[in-house]
This record gives structure tokens, C-alpha cells and sequence, in this order.
């Protein structure tokens, strides 16, 4: 059957800013499928209000529209692009959310569109938890024993659901505790990631999480499940086409147990602990779960509950969608589930599809592989100070790193080290409250405690002396996994006794087991240096194999490879490696390991774009990295793929292999952020050529001391600062500066531990507390600029020439991480004078910095002064929104100039401007971390960012409220409370509000302020002067809009619960002056004239 | 002191296993020791190694595993596709890339050492199994000698190799003899379900008699699910003697070996079976006798196709289904006769895998409908064999 021709264009839902739970594997996707269906002479169009996106470049969709995903304005686009069929299936729960939206009101209908890929009652079928459960029953699959609770539904009069009663769900819940009794696993229906549920242990918990998961969900509906706890836990990938034709193309085993999430899990593929009768048993249950909920094309996912005692087998969930399970499937076994997906979307069959990587088999088959891959998440709770790190069914983590090695040993050690944790392997870990005579007891509650470092935790049980059997019951984790990890402690234990190994079988032991140079020095008290040259001296090197979806059975023509290590066969000194080097002219390509918070998407994407480069200029590109999410990680982005940790062992390497042929012109380690970054000196000690910028230059730029030499040099002006080694010398330049005082060690990204101190006793607690400071890592203090705009700068130089790509400026002002700031491109308030002066600033600094390729420059405006905050020569966060700003690969053309192509040849001048507005706003995930004061600071803890993009700055800005899921009230009661300071600055946002007809009401402080000024303003009680207060009103839903910023430790602890009820009953809150006031522009323009849509094309 | 090897270099290993076309692997000896001589193939499953190895068409042969863990599930009762005694001695060699774990799985009842042991199975671990399985692809299937030693022991390459040179080879042997059982036997056993294990079969709508050149237990199973009872005959009993049964229909079972020379005896008496009209039923090796009796050919494949991830297209429905294979002969297409179509394709290299008969009831296959291990998406073919049945009664009746 070939593809469908009654259809021509088609539109494909994106899956909206990274959050957590819904991470770029939908990038991914989403350009492997508009990839496919393009080449299969489709129009495709594209909505997605992710700017950092490679799906979102101008030239891979036929029209893209970086807007909100929401039905109101796909229905905008539908109407203006008149697609034939809408794909829903390759931006998560977002497209699948919204296409059911648009289905349900009619618009799908209206404009006759059709939904591909997965039909509306597949979709609800397998969502619905009631439906699911229904249509689990029909087929004999046993599902866990649970209650439904769907809050009774409220009418309107024209009969149509308005809201849910939720508190009567509540009460439902509450009366169905006993039928299925405690812990109990809260699921809400059609929610992201599990948002909003949980395990419930007492009564107390189960309220909590009926209470959120019936909040969260948007039907109002959670499953309540019994707990199965401790089961081992798999999902099944699957794939089926229009004739019925089921393939699996991976088993994934949940290292954890049940109960937590399985994007929280460490997971091995394939499955490694199931006989094959009870694999079976699975695979055919999950062919039969697709068939029944129909899911008649594509990828999805299914995962069971097995328990180990007995092989009982339920059916926990499915997604009818690919998702984070795809692409770790899809790179775990080389078979490209999206973009088989989207074919067979458009009516191919499987057995009509080629496997790209043999280019011999079709697709119609189930990949086997001949190694085993580890995924583990990476958490960042030290971001979020006071949220809950307990491990449990609603997502936590932010991104994940994949390993893969022969041996399970050898891809745990590996993905370990891919985590960018600092871990080499099951590194130490402090057990708390050991040596009080109750050590076994105190171990068995550590191996228990469901925890993001559970492994090594077990291993420092293992190695105090807890036996695999005691930790197999505390823990539940399958023997076979414990045995794994007892070996490698044990092995630690004979080398630390034993000392290095004498032969080059004993070094290929070692190292085949997964253990890094690093670690095998740091149980032999040597270093790592000296630990490579003797495992050379003993011949012992990495070979390379090939990930090709069926186990050597054939021929795979595709370089996608691994290093393992490998006993040489008998009379030769190397064993078999497949990395078949070429002897082309090559660029290497450091990616930028698992997403954390400050490094995203956007590295990605640069990474990227540096492929795409070198292939245009007729250079062999090889990318490095181990995230699986990624584009860069897919087979076909770059000529040569190696999926391997970003350590300093494993690129050396790669470079060692790769420079045995051909001409290494480089490494790109300035593309990757800070992965790559940090090993750029080792590099160049190694002699390794490194493209563009030199490490001198990037080292110059994060010295404090010798950049602040290169600004006075060049006449430009710096916050006064200084920088301290030690805690008196905080101290004395604290006093010479004055407070407000910004603090941030220095060699950090995303701002880690960087915050503004208000006075000696909080500069005190921050040096004890939140730091180390030593000579080593000094302190930098800078004065904090307060209430100044900040600026980011995105050049291009090539040490001739410098290009301006962008301004942005901030709408949160200087002391809010650039990263966790909205900004507009170009300027919204900045004048012309200024930005030209800006312009100017940073073109000087670039050449001064020497740099080749890109910069990225942080400036603070007050008043007519200009302060360059700092300078990063390399690809910044902003790089893919200023190249979606001003329509011009900046990236890619960076990466040329960094190749040595000139910069004037790309005429960058005339045609890279912005055309419109464009605002850029970040996502935060403080819903999922209760307890977490939404405040924003200095430390970046936002997950993602949105593009708004419109003819003015308050439609552009209120696009991306809109994208990031804030709802703006035209009507209804604002509360306001800010800091004295920015008591002028909000009247006349808030008499424009009180114009438009909203009621205005403050605390005392505040109320009396607006009063004088002549507002109409309610007072309402502060927390601490008892009911009703404003949490109350909050509470009740009689808050529309909140302006609260606060100064001062105090102040800003009072006001925390005010935040945090905005956050759980989700009312729109801004906690700077500058968002306040940018959100009454938002709302003027949602009052004006109705919001357009417009294609990046048009 | 444990290996020498031909230029007297002591080796410090347990096991070695060493190929017709020279190369020497030295790794860890597991299970049996001693020495074990077969045609080298490799199977690329992740699961079922247990049966796997006790898959009677592995005889006289060695199986290298692709996946690098084989054995993380221990071995149990249930998991052996033996089906007689004489079959309990199939494949002779085990090679793996990772080490045997002790096992963990509810229903494990042994270390997988200890049972290859009993098994008499001569093991080999810590050795590159890809570069072996890369050889076998570019040079197709060789003849190899594994040893698994006990350290107080030396043992000379020169020795194994010289012991490797007098193997004469799959290519003419009737191993379904050696593996196929002496007498008649019954079955009357249903597929293994989680909560109740192997049922028996009460009464069943169908009598079937099984020709057992090497039976898989699980074809059996399989008979007996969709109804048939099932009497076992060895390989070389006639037509006749299957006739005299008064049967529903025949099933030609699956097998090790060259087709050709356990056809010298099989070939006529299927012909005589198909002349009957009687429903029948090919698998494997009874595929491949079935087509010589049809008066096709049968040749030697380079690498032969053994995994359980293969796809075969059904060319009655267009449907693909991804099953178990494990032949090292196939039935040239070429070579049919007027009347005798393809019924099934490999789709991963376009070779034969089933047949159909012009207005005979016959179906033939050459993967494993059974599975045990792999996937069960070809299960319908025992529902068409029951159909047959039930038709070709319905025909007898009127």
C-alpha cells in the first residue's frame, strides 16, 4: 500500500517549551518527521512556540509557526493554511492534548481536516483511565486492582462542560480509601509526566495527591491504584502500520522498581531479566493493548508490572504517541521510530520502509542488539531549595544520559559518567548517621529510601558490608542488577588491594567492566594521566562497534558506534574494530551531554548546526554526546555518530581513532556549552587542534582578573567588583563595593550558587552555607545593579569582521539569571542611541577577545552608563532565538567561520534583521516542586523558554504568556504588593488596569500608596494580619493577577505563601516591576484587535 | 599448564574454541568439559537460550549467542524443547560475550553453568562474539572445535586442530536420526500459560500424527492448543505406518541437518502421505523434505538464519510477521514444480519460506510457527492446519 495522495499537506503539532516530562526527544521527533514527510513531497506545516528547536528552522517545514499551542490558534492556522490532515502524535501530551481539544470543539471538522497518526477515540481510549481500563478488560489483560474518580462535571446552559466539581471528587475519593486501601499510586488522567500524583502512604498523602492530581488533571479524573510497589517494572516500544503489522523495537527494564516514574528510573535495554515465555507474554499483550485501542499507525509505548515473585503480569499504562521511551528506543537500537511513524502515518506499510542503517533489510523487523544501553535521569533539586527529592510517579528529573557498553557493567559505569555529575563510576557517597551502633539498620533505610542517587548508594551499602540479599529486600531491586553492582564493588576492592593490573588481559578486564582511567587512579591513588599512559603501554585500547539493529547479521553501512573494550583475538595485538575511520578532511563536534537547568536544548541545537555546516562545506562531521533526546544524536545529523560519555578519556579516544586517517581540522568545544567547554585546555595540552576561538581566548573571557585588564584596556566599564579567595577577603570587598552585593563562584553555568546579598549577616550565611571559597574556586563579588536593564549581545567574529545578530533586552532587570528573563528582539524601550552604543561595545570586546565564531556579551544599562556584565566567546543560550529573530543561521554560519570561511561572504548585513518583535520568555517547573519559592534570582532554574513573535512588543509579549500557558485576565480583581521602590513604576500599569475594568486590590502598604495616587484599590489582609486574607482570597479563586515583589530576606519570606497558592491554583503572577508592567501591555494588546498568526516564511 | 598453542606459548585460559579457518578464541571455559566438535552458527535472540539449546535442529552444532548476557534467568524444567530422549543431546557448543551470572527469575531452578553441565554442553565465555559473528557473515557457517579444560590440564591447538580436521561436516548428514526418538509416543500437552503452566489437553477435536525428525516440544504444544492429540512416530517410519493411525492430518516436524540425506529415506514416504490428501503440516526441516518431495531442490545458505527477529510476508494476506528461524538449507524457488507456489518470503533476503500446494491441502513453512523462543505472531498457521483438518473431515464425512 503506498502513500496516501488524496492528502497534500499536513500539519504537525510541536510539543511546546522543554519542561519536565516533555524534554527534546519531542525535537527530535518532530524534525525526523517533518524530515519524512517532506521527503515524500508533502507540504508540511509547523506550529511550535520553542524557538530553540531545530524543528523550528525556516528551512526543514514548508511554513513554521513559532506560536502558542493552543486550539485557538492552530484553529488560526488551519483556517490560513487549510491543511489536509493534522499529525498530533510527535509533540507529547501537548499536540495530543490539543488536537483532542480542537477535534472536540468541531474545528477538525469545519475545515475538514483529518487526524492522522492516531484517531481522537484512540487517543481517549488510551488517555481516559476508565476507558483504558474497560478496553484492557475486553482483551483478558489484568490491570492493577484501582478506583476511577472523575469529579462530577459542571453544565453551562447551553449544555456544555464549563468546569468539574472537584470538591465533591474530592469526597468520592476520600469515601473509596478502604476498596483500595494504603500506599496507593494517584495517577490524574491526561496529565504530562504524572503531574499532580503521587504514592500516598496515610490518609493525609492520599488527600494531598486526589487534591493535585484532580486540580492538574484537566478532566478532572484520577486513577487511584493499587500500590505495586517493589514489582519490577517494563515498557514495550511498538510499532504498527494501517495492515496490522507489529514489530517491538525495544524491551526497556526499569531498574528501580514500581513507584517511581519511569522518566525518573535508571533503565536498561533489552529487558534483562525475563525468560523468554514471559517476554512473549508481554510482547503479546502489548500488540493486543495497540489493536485495542486502536491505534491504527505509529509508535507507542506500554508499560507493565511484573511481580517477581510470581510473573503476574498487569498492564500499567500506554502513550498512543512516541515519546521519551521512543527516542531512547530509537537510539538504543538505531531504528528511527519517528520517522517510520510519520510514514506509515501517511499509509505506508512496514514492510514497504527501508532500514536506513543496514540499507539491505526493510523495517519490518524487531531490532536485536549485541550490547546493553543504561539510561539514567539527571535531577537538579539543589536548583529548587525546599522541594521534596523523594523519588516518586510524578517526573522530577530534567534531562537523562544513555550508555552504551558490551556488558551491563560497562554501560552503567558509562552512563554514570555521561551524567556530567562529576561521577567516574559508582563513586562514594556519605550514608548519614552511620557509627551509631544501628549501621545495618541505617543502611537498609538508605537502599530503601526512593532517592535519584539509589545506586551508589547501594554500592556504599555493598561496600559497608550490607549482603546483595539484605539489599534486595530493603530495595527491591532484581538480584541479577545487585550481583552487577557487587561485582564492580568488588573489583574496586581487589584493586585497591592488589594494585594495577600486570597484563594487557588484566587491563582488558578493567576496562571492559566499564571502569574510567579516573576511577581506576583514584582507587590506586595515581592520577589519570599516568593511568592512560600505562593502559597504552599495555596496548590496551577502546575499539569501536556498531550500533546496527541486528546483532553483525548484517552488513550496517551506517557509522553509528560505541567504544567497548574487547580481548584481541589470539596472535593479534587489537581486537575487531568497526570504526572504519575515513581519510576525508574532519571536524569533531563535542555535544553537550544530558539537559540540566542552564544547559538545554539550545546547545543542541547549535551542535547542530555545526553538522549541518561542515557538510555544506564538504567536511566529514563527527558528533560526540550521550543524550538521547537529541537531535544531534540521530544517525543521520551528522556523517559519523559516536554515543559516548564527554569525558576526557572517551574523546581523547575518539580523536586518537579518527586522526589514524584524514586530517583533523578541529574540534567545535564551543558549541556544546559547558560540557565541551571544560575540556578544551585538556585538549590543547594534547596538542588537539581546536577550531575557532582558541581556549586562551575563552579562558581570558571567564577570568575575572585578566578580562577586567582587557575592559580597561579597550575603555570598557564593569560593575565595580572584586574577587575574593577567602572568607575575609568576601568580607573586605564587600565593604569597599557596598551591598547590594551579587556573588557567584566563578566557572559556573546557569548560575549555580550565585545570588544577591543584602547585608553582612546574609553575605555570612552565603559563605558558610552555600559555598566553598578557596584559592581554588574564588568568589566573584560584583555590586549589584539594581533596577538596571539588561542587555545580552549575540556577535559573530572572525577576527576581521564583526557581526551584530542581535540585541535582546531583558524585561527582568539586571540580578534575574539571563536565562530565567524574558527579553525582546530588538530593544522595546532601549534608545536607538544606546543599542548603537551596545553595538559598538560588543563588536570591540569580540575583537579584543580574539574570537572565531560566536560571542555572546552581557551588558547592564543605567541610565547613559553601559556595564559589561560578561563575556562568553562561544554559542550562547539566545543563539537559536536571535536566529529565529533575525532569519539567518547563525549557528551554522558561526561554525563556518570558525572553519575559516570568511565572515563578509555570508552578507550578513543586509539580510539577517529582525523583522518583527520578538519576545522570548522562560518556563519554570515550580508546579512540580511544592515548597519552591517561584521568586526569580540569580540562580537559573528554568526549564525552557517560548517565542512570541508579532508586530509589537505587547502582542509578541502576550503570545508567550499565552505559549507558556498563562492565562492573562481581561476582567476580575488584581492584587498588587511591591517593594517601595517599585511603587512609582507600577501606578500607571495599575490605573491602566483599573481603566480596563479590573478591581485592584492591596495590602496596606501598597493600598495606601495606590490610594493617594487616586486608585480605587480594595485592602486586603496580609497573611500575619489573619482571615480573610489574601491566601484566603487566592484560595477561593477571587485572585485573577498578582504583582508581588518583595526586597529583603524578611519581606520575601512573608510573602512566600502568597507564591505559592498563585503556583497551585495557577493564577498569572509576575515578581518584577518590569514583567508587571509588560503583562499590562500584554493585556492592552489582548484587548485591542484580535492576535494574528504568521509563518517564519511569509 | 593450560593451552599451548602452535608456536609453544603457554595461554592461561579455560577455554578455547578454535575454527576450521584457523582463528583461536581463548576465553573462560563454562559447563562441560572436554571438547565438543560442530558446524559453528550464531543465533541472534536475546531471550531463550535454554531453549535454544535444547532445540533438537541444533545438533551437531554450536551456538555462538549475540546478545552478551545469556544465562541472567537461570535454567529451568519448563523452558526444553526436547520432546524424546534421544533428542536430549542437541546442540554441542554454547559461546558467550559476558560471563554466567547465577540466576534470577521465579522461575529458575539452576544455574545455567551447572545445567549446561548436565547438559553435557561444552561452554566458552569472555570472547568477542561479534567478530565472531562477523566472520561466520562474511565467510558463512565453518566447523569448530571448543574446548573447555580443567587447569591441572594442557592441552596443544596443534591436538584440536588435527581433532577439528577429521569433523566431516553438516553437509550429507542425517542427524535426524541421531536425534529423532526410537518408538512412537504420544503428546497431548498445551502451551505454557503464567498462572497454570503446561494443561493437558482433555479430549481435542483432531488426531495428528508427528513425523519427529528432531521435533521441537513446543510444535507439539502447539497441536495440542488448537485441539489435535498428537502420536509421535520417528522419522523413518512409512507412510503406512502413519496411514494405519487413521489420522487427521501429518505433521512433518522440523529437524537438524542436510534435507537431502534424511530425505533419502522421508522424501518417497511423504510423497506417498501427500498423494493421500491428508492435511499436512511442514515446519523446518519438514518444510524442506516436503519441498524435495514435491520435487524441488534444496541448497546450503551462506550464513543460514537463525534469530527470532526475522520478518516473513504471508503472500495470501500481505501481512508480515516476525518469527523464529534457525536453517542453514533452504528450498531453491526456482525450482518449483507446475502447481507449488511461494506461500511466505523471508523479507529480509527475499528467500523461500513457505509453501502451497494446488488444490492439496498442504501448508509448509520454514520458520517456527511454534516460536519457543521468539515471537508467537505465526501461531494462526496451527488454526490453518486445524481448518484444514476440519474441512478435509467434513469433506470425508459427506
Amino acid at each position: 500500500m503506498p502513500k496516501r495522495t488524496d492528502i497534500e499537506s499536513i500539519l504537525v503539532i510541536g510539543a511546546g517549551p522543554i519542561v519536565i516530562g516533555q524534554a527534546c526527544e519531542f525535537d527530535y521527533s518532530g524534525v525526523q518527521a517533518i524530515k519524512a514527510l517532506k521527503s515524500e513531497g508533502y507540504r508540511v506545516i509547523l506550529v511550535n512556540s520553542n524557538p530553540a528547536t531545530i524543528m523550528t528552522d525556516p528551512d526543514l517545514a514548508d511554513a513554521t509557526y513559532i506560536e502558542p499551542i493552543t486550539p485557538a490558534f492552530v484553529e488560526k492556522i488551519i483556517e490560513k493554511e487549510r491543511p489536509d490532515a493534522i499529525l498530533p502524535t510527535m509533540g507529547g501530551q501537548t499536540a495530543l492534548n490539543c488536537a483532542l481539544d480542537l477535534e472536540n470543539a468541531g474545528i477538525l471538522e469545519k475545515y475538514g481536516v483529518e487526524m492522522i497518526g492516531a484517531k481522537a477515540e484512540a487517543i481517549n481510549k488510551a488517555e481516559d483511565r476508565k476507558l483504558f481500563r474497560e478496553a484492557m478488560d475486553k482483551i483478558g489483560l489484568e490491570n492493577p486492582r484501582a478506583v476511577i474518580i472523575g469529579a462530577p462535571e459542571i453544565y453551562n446552559e447551553e449544555g456544555r462542560i464549563v468546569d468539574y466539581d472537584r470538591i465533591t471528587g474530592l469526597k468520592m475519593a476520600m469515601d473509596a480509601i478502604e476498596e483500595v486501601g494504603l500506599p496507593a499510586i494517584i495517577r490524574p488522567a491526561f496529565t504530562l509526566g504524572g503531574t499532580g500524583g503521587g504514592i500516598a502512604n496515610n490518609r493525609e498523602e492520599y488527600e494531598q495527591y486526589v487534591r493535585s492530581g484532580l486540580a492538574m488533571s484537566p478532566v478532572a479524573q484520577v486513577l487511584i491504584d493499587e500500590s505495586l510497589l517493589g514489582w519490577k517494572e517494563y515498557e514495550m516500544e511498538v510499532v504498527r502500520d494501517k495492515a496490522d503489522n507489529c514489530i517491538i523495537i525495544c524491551s526497556i527494564e526499569n531498574i528501580d522498581p514500581m513507584g517511581v516514574h519511569t522518566g525518573d528510573s535508571v533503565t536498561v535495554a533489552p529487558a534483562l531479566t525475563l525468560s523468554d515465555r514471559e517476554y512473549q507474554v508481554m510482547r503479546n499483550a502489548s500488540i493486543a493493548v495497540l489493536r485495542e485501542i486502536g491505534v491504527e499507525t505509529g509508535g507507542s509505548n506500554v508499560q507493565f508490572a511484573v511481580n517477581p515473585a510470581d510473573g503476574r503480569v498487569v498492564v500499567i499504562e500506554m502513550n498512543p504517541r512516541v515519546s521519551r521511551s521512543s527516542a531512547l528506543a530509537s537510539k538504543a537500537t538505531g531504528f528511527p521510530i519517528a520517522k517510520i511513524a510519520a510514514k506509515l502515518a501517511v499509509g505506508y506499510t512496514l514492510d514497504e520502509l527501508d532500514n536506513d542503517i543496514t540499507g539491505v533489510t526493510p523495517a519490518s523487523f524487531e531490532p536485536t542488539i549485541d550490547y546493553v544501553v543504561t539510561k539514567i535521569p539527571r535531577f537538579d533539586f539543589e536548583k529548587y531549595k525546599g522541594a521534596d527529592d523523594s523519588l516518586t510517579t510524578s517526573m522530577k528529573s530534567v534531562g537523562e544520559a544513555m550508555a552504551i557498553g558490551r556488558t551491563f557493567q560497562e554501560s552503567l559505569q558509562k552512563a554514570l559518567r555521561s551524567m556530567e555529575t562529576g561521577l567516574d563510576g559508582l563513586n562514594e557517597i556519605d550514608i548519614p548517621g552511620l557509627g551509631q551502633d544501628d549501621d545495618r539498620n541505617v543502611l537498609k533505610a538508605a537502599v530503601a529510601k526512593r532517592s535519584k542517587d539509589r545506586i551508589r548508594t547501594i554500592a556504599q551499602a555493598l561496600r559497608s558490608g550490607l549482603s546483595v540479599e539484605e539489599v534486595h529486600e530493603a530495595s527491591h531491586y532484581d538480584l541479577w542488577f545487585l550481583r552487577q553492582f557487587n561485582e564492580i564493588v568488588e573489583t574496586e576492592a581487589k584493586l585497591m588491594s592488589d594494585g594495577l593490573p600486570i597484563d594487557a588481559e588484566g587491563w582488558t578486564y578493567l576496562k571492559s567492566m566499564g571502569f574510567a582511567d579516573s576511577r581506576i587512579a583514584y582507587l590506586t591513588n595515581s592520577s589519570e594521566t599516568e593511568i592512560r599512559r600505562k593502559r597504552h603501554e599495555a596496548g590496551v585500547f577502546p575499539v569501536f562497534k556498531r550500533i546496527d539493529t541486528c546483532a553483525a547479521e548484517f552488513a550496517a553501512k551506517t557509522p553509528y558506534l560505541y567504544s567497548t573494550y574487547e580481548q584481541p583475538l589470539f596472535g593479534q595485538t587489537e581486537a575487531e574494530c568497526e570504526a572504519e575511520v575515513s581519510d576525508r578532511k574532519k571536524v569533531i563536534i563535542l555535544g553537550g551531554g544530558p539537559n540540566r537547568i542552564g544547559q538545554g536544548i539550545e546547545f543542541d541545537y547549535c551542535c547542530c548546526h555545526a553538522a549541518f555546516a561542515m557538510d555544506d562545506l564538504g567536511i566529514e562531521s563527527i558528533m560526540v554526546n550521550c543524550n538521547p533526546e537529541t537531535v544531534s544524536t540521530d544517525y543521520d545529523t551528522s556523517d559519523r555518530l559516536y554515543f559516548e560519555p564527554l569525558t576526557g578519556e572517551t574523546v581523547l579516544e575518539i580523536i586518537r581513532k579518527e586522526m589514524s586517517k584524514g586530517e583533523l581540522l578541529g574540534v567545535i568545544v564551543q558549541f556544546g556549552g559547558q560540557t565541551p567547554l571544560k575540556l578544551a585546555s585538556m585538549l590543547a595540552e594534547e596538542g588537539i587542534p581546536i577550531l575557532g576561538t582558541s581556549p586562551e581566548s575563552i579562558d581570558l573571557a571567564e577570568d575575572r582578573e585578566r578580562f577586567t585588564k582587557i575592559l580597561d584596556d579597550i575603555g570598557l566599564k564593569q560593575a565595580p567588583s572584586a574577587i575574593a579567595r577567602s572568607e575575609e577577603e568576601v568580607i573586605a570587598a564587600a565593604e569597599k563595593i557596598g551591598y547590594p552585593l551579587m556573588l557567584r563562584p566563578s566557572y559556573v553555568l546557569g548560575g549555580r550558587a550565585m545570588e544577591v546579598v543584602r547585608d553582612e549577616d546574609d553575605l555570612k550565611r552565603y559563605v558558610r552555607d552555600a559555598v566553598n571559597v578557596s584559592g581554588d574556586q574564588p568568589l566573584l563579588c560584583d555590586r549589584y545593579l539594581a533596577d538596571a536593564i539588561e542587555v545580552d549581545v549575540d556577535a559573530l567574529c572572525d577576527g576581521k569582521d564583526v557581526h551584530i545578530a542581535g540585541v535582546m533586552e531583558h524585561i527582568e532587570e539586571a540580578g534575574v539569571h539571563s536565562g530565567d528573563s524574558a527579553c525582546s528582539l530588538p530593544p522595546y524601550t532601549l534608545p536607538v542611541s544606546t543599542i548603537s552604543q551596545l553595538e559598538a561595545q560588543a563588536a570591540e570586546l569580540a575583537m579584543a577577545l580574539d574570537v572565531r565564531g560566536l560571542i555572546n556579551i552581557q551588558f547592564a544599562v543605567k541610565g547613559d552608563d553601559i556595564f559589561v556584565l560578561e563575556a562568553n566567546p562561544r554559542a550562547s543560550r539566545t543563539v537559536p532565538f536571535v536566529a529565529k529573530a533575525v532569519a539567518a543561521p547563525i549557528a551554522a554560519i558561526a561554525a563556518k567561520v570558525m572553519a575559516g570561511v570568511p565572515l563578509a561572504s555570508f552578507e550578513l548585513a543586509e539580510r539577517a534583521k529582525p523583522r518583527r518583535v520578538a519576545v522570548k520568555e522562560a518556563v519554570f517547573p515550580f508546579a512540580r516542586f511544592q515548597g519552591v519559592d517561584p521568586v526569580l534570582g540569580p540562580e537559573m532554574r528554568s526549564t525552557g523558554e517560548v517565542m512570541g513573535w508579532d508586530d509589537d512588543f505587547g502582542a509578541a509579549f502576550l503570545k508567550t504568556q499565552i505559549a507558556a500557558g498563562v492565562d492573562l485576565p481581561t476582567k476580575g480583581r488584581v492584587f498588587v504588593s511591591v517593594k517601595d521602590s517599585d511603587k512609582p513604576g507600577v501606578l500607571k500599569a495599575v490605573k491602566r488596569l483599573e481603566e480596563i475594568g479590573l478591581t485592584i486590590c492591596a495590602t496596606s502598604g501598597t493600598a495606601s500608596y495606590l490610594k493617594e495616587a487616586g486608585v480605587n484599590v480594595e485592602r486586603v489582609n496580609k497573611v500575619a494580619e489573619g482571615s480573610r486574607h489574601i491566601v484566603d482570597m487566592i484560595t477561593d479563586g477571587e485572585i485573577h493577577l498578582v504583582f508581588n515583589t518583595t526586597e529583603g530576606a524578611q519581606s520575601m519570606k512573608d510573602s512566600q505563601s502568597i507564591r505559592e497558592t498563585v503556583l497551585k491554583q495557577r493564577v498569572p503572577y509576575f515578581t518584577t516591576l518590569a514583567a508587571s508592567r509588560a503583562a499590562v501591555k500584554a493585556i492592552d494588546a489582548l484587548l485591542t484587535r484580535p492576535l494574528e498568526v504568521r509563518s517564519l516564511q511569509s | 599448564m593450560p593451552f599451548l598453542t602452535e608456536n609453544q606459548e603457554q595461554i592461561e585460559a579455560t577455554g578455547a574454541l578454535v575454527l576450521a579457518s584457523g582463528e583461536v578464541y581463548f576465553g573462560r571455559g563454562n559447563g562441560a568439559t572436554g571438547t565438543a566438535i560442530a558446524e559453528v552458527c550464531f543465533n541472534t535472540a536475546i531471550t531463550g537460550y535454554q531453549e535454544i539449546l535444547t532445540d533438537p535442529s541444533y545438533a551437531s552444532q554450536m551456538v555462538v549467542f549475540t546478545f552478551p548476557h545469556i544465562g541472567n534467568v537461570g535454567a529451568n524444567d519448563q523452558d526444553q524443547e526436547e520432546s524424546s530422549v534421544n533428542a536430549e543431546k542437541a546442540a554441542r557448543g554454547a559461546i558467550f560475550r559476558g560471563t554466567i551470572t547465577p540466576p534470577s527469575n521465579w522461575r529458575a531452578v539452576d544455574h545455567f553453568d551447572a545445567w549446561l553441565t548436565k547438559k553435557g554442553i561444552v561452554g566458552l565465555s569472555g570472547v568477542d562474539t561479534r567478530s565472531i559473528t562477523r566472520l561466520i557473515r562474511e565467510k558463512g557457517m565453518v566447523n569448530g572445535i571448543i574446548a573447555h579444560i580443567s587447569p591441572d590440564e594442557t592441552v596443544s591447538i596443534a591436538d584440536l586442530k588435527a581433532e577439528l580436521a577429521g569433523f566431516a561436516g553438516m553437509e550429507g548428514a542425517d542427524l535426524a536420526k541421531v536425534v529423532g526418538p526410537d518408538a512412537q509416543y504420544a503428546h497431548a500437552e498445551q502451551n505454557w500459560k503464567w498462572d497454570s503452566g503446561f494443561t493437558a489437553l482433555e479430549s481435542g477435536d483432531f488426531h495428528v500424527v508427528v513425523l519427529d525428525f528432531g521435533v521441537k516440544k513446543n510444535i507439539l504444544r502447539n497441536l495440542s492448543e488448537v485441539g489435535a492429540r498428537c502420536t509421535v512416530l520417528p522419522g523413518n517410519a512409512t507412510a503406512e505406518d502413519v496411514l494405519a493411525l487413521k489420522p487427521d492430518g501429518v505433521v512433518l516436524s522440523n529437524g537438524p541437518g542436510d534435507p537431502a540425506a534424511t530425505g533419502v529415506y522421508a522424501v518417497p514416504e511423504i510423497q506417498k502421505l501427500i498423494a493421500s490428501d491428508l492435511p499436512i503440516l511442514g515446519i523446518c526441516l519438514g518444510h524442506q523434505m516436503l519441498a524435495l518431495a514435491l520435487g524441488a531442490k534444496t541448497m546450503k545458505m551462506a550464513q543460514g538464519h537463525h534469530g527470532a527477529n526475522h520478518p516473513v510476508k504471508d503472500l495470501s494476506t500481505g501481512k508480515v510477521e516476525i518469527v523464529s528461524m534457525n536453517h542453514g538449507f533452504t528450498v531453491d524457488p526456482a525450482t518449483l514444480p507446475e502447481g507449488v507456489e511461494q506461500s511466505h518470503v523471508s523479507l529480509f533476503d527475499g528467500t523461500n519460506s513457505g509453501l502451497r500446494v494446488a488444490g492439496k491441502p498442504i501448508i509448509s513453512v520454514q520458520h517456527h510457527p511454534e516460536a519457543s523462543p521468539g515471537p508467537q505472531d505465526s501461531f494462526y498457521l496451527f488454526r490453518r492446519f486445524a481448518d484444514l483438518m476440519s474441512a478435509h473431515g467434513a469433506k470425508e464425512s459427506a
